[in-house]
């Protein structure tokens, strides 16, 4: 089980897309930094998200989304995170990704 | 400014680039495309992040005479973001407003 | 000014300037220190605008440049006071640096 960690904004970057089109099984997805604007809701970013939630689990760093203004309209597929569950999910998943 | 805020340091400093030139009474015309428009997203709180805070910072622009905020209107659209997301009032701009404003400007700074 | 304490008993920190390294180690005893050393004694006057220094930084999160404080001190005390001749004359040759280095600020990064 791989953990992708991305940090860059969907919009302006590739890593996002990128990351998404080699996804495995169960993988997960943690958005981070300028990463979280990929969860915002209604965005076509997002709508990917829900599209391969059934699979995958995606989360958000909660203080990276709160900086930027965005904690409240977050997708409902994404699960928010703190730095304590960030460690804990390095620890959970094999393979650490990330993505830049 | 086309760059989200925090991510790294380029909101920051075009920040502070433009209020020095604001300081020298330069006649100035403010416009955020692309990520940028994230740098006016209201309700930012970086107490988590230890840094300083944009919405704060660019609500003095009014202070150092900078009054005019120009924004990509697809730009918004694309982030799904209205004007009433944003922490100040601002003048959007349609794709052939922004090429022209472009070809109206003796210097120009990206950041 | 090394013997100075905060209200936790730490010692206050100064920069290679002269200006607070940490804010929240900033009270009124702190502002007096650093003005004696700048040769300045402290009146009403001055108290009026290091508050409403500290105020600009918490409301913007920012040191203003000389402009800026001008005008804010202008919409807050009124156009008698927001004004330049004003301010110079409460704290000499440079009024933004020097009264954000009194009111615990960090030095304005725009002010050249």
């Amino acid at each position: 089980m791989v953990l992708n960690i991305i940090n860059k904004s969907p919009f302006s970057h590739s890593a996002f897309s990128e990351c998404l089109a080699v996804l495995g099984d169960n993988d997960r997805v943690l958005l981070i930094e300028d990463g979280v604007y990929a969860a915002q809701a209604d965005t076509e970013y997002a709508k990917t998200i829900t599209a391969l939630a059934g699979n995958n689990q995606f989360y958000i760093l909660q203080a990276d989304a709160q900086a930027r203004g965005i904690a409240d309209r977050i997708n409902h597929d994404v699960q928010a995170v703190d730095y304590t569950q960030f460690v804990e999910l390095t620890t959970v998943c094999n393979v650490v990704h990330s993505w830049y | 400014m086309r760059h989200a805020p925090y991510g790294r340091s380029l909101a920051r400093e075009g920040l502070d680039a433009l209020m020095a030139s604001a300081v020298f009474d330069q006649d100035l015309s403010l416009l955020f495309i692309n990520d940028g428009v994230f740098q006016l997203k209201e309700s930012q709180n970086t107490e988590s992040i230890r840094q300083k805070n944009l919405e704060k910072m660019l609500a003095a622009l009014s202070l150092y005479g900078v009054n005019d905020i120009l924004v990509d209107q697809q730009a918004l659209e694309q982030r799904q973001l209205s004007v009433e997301d944003l922490s100040l009032p601002v003048i959007t701009l349609s794709a052939t407003e922004i090429a022209d404003l472009f070809q109206q400007q003796h210097v120009i700074f990206q950041f | 000014m090394s013997t100075l304490v905060d209200a936790d008993g730490n010692p206050v920190k100064f920069d290679k300037e002269g200006y607070l390294r940490h804010i929240n180690q900033w009270n009124p005893s702190v502002a007096s220190h650093i003005a004696e050393a700048e040769g300045l004694t402290l009146t009403e006057d001055h108290w009026e605008i290091i508050f409403l220094l500290r105020g600009f930084y918490t409301e913007f999160d920012l040191s203003p440049a000389m402009r800026p404080l001008v005008k804010y001190v202008s919409n807050k005390l009124g156009p008698d006071k927001g004004r330049s001749i004003y301010l110079m004359q409460l704290f000499p040759q440079s009024p933004a640096k020097l009264a954000s280095k009194i009111a615990g600020l960090p030095k304005p990064s725009n002010c050249l």
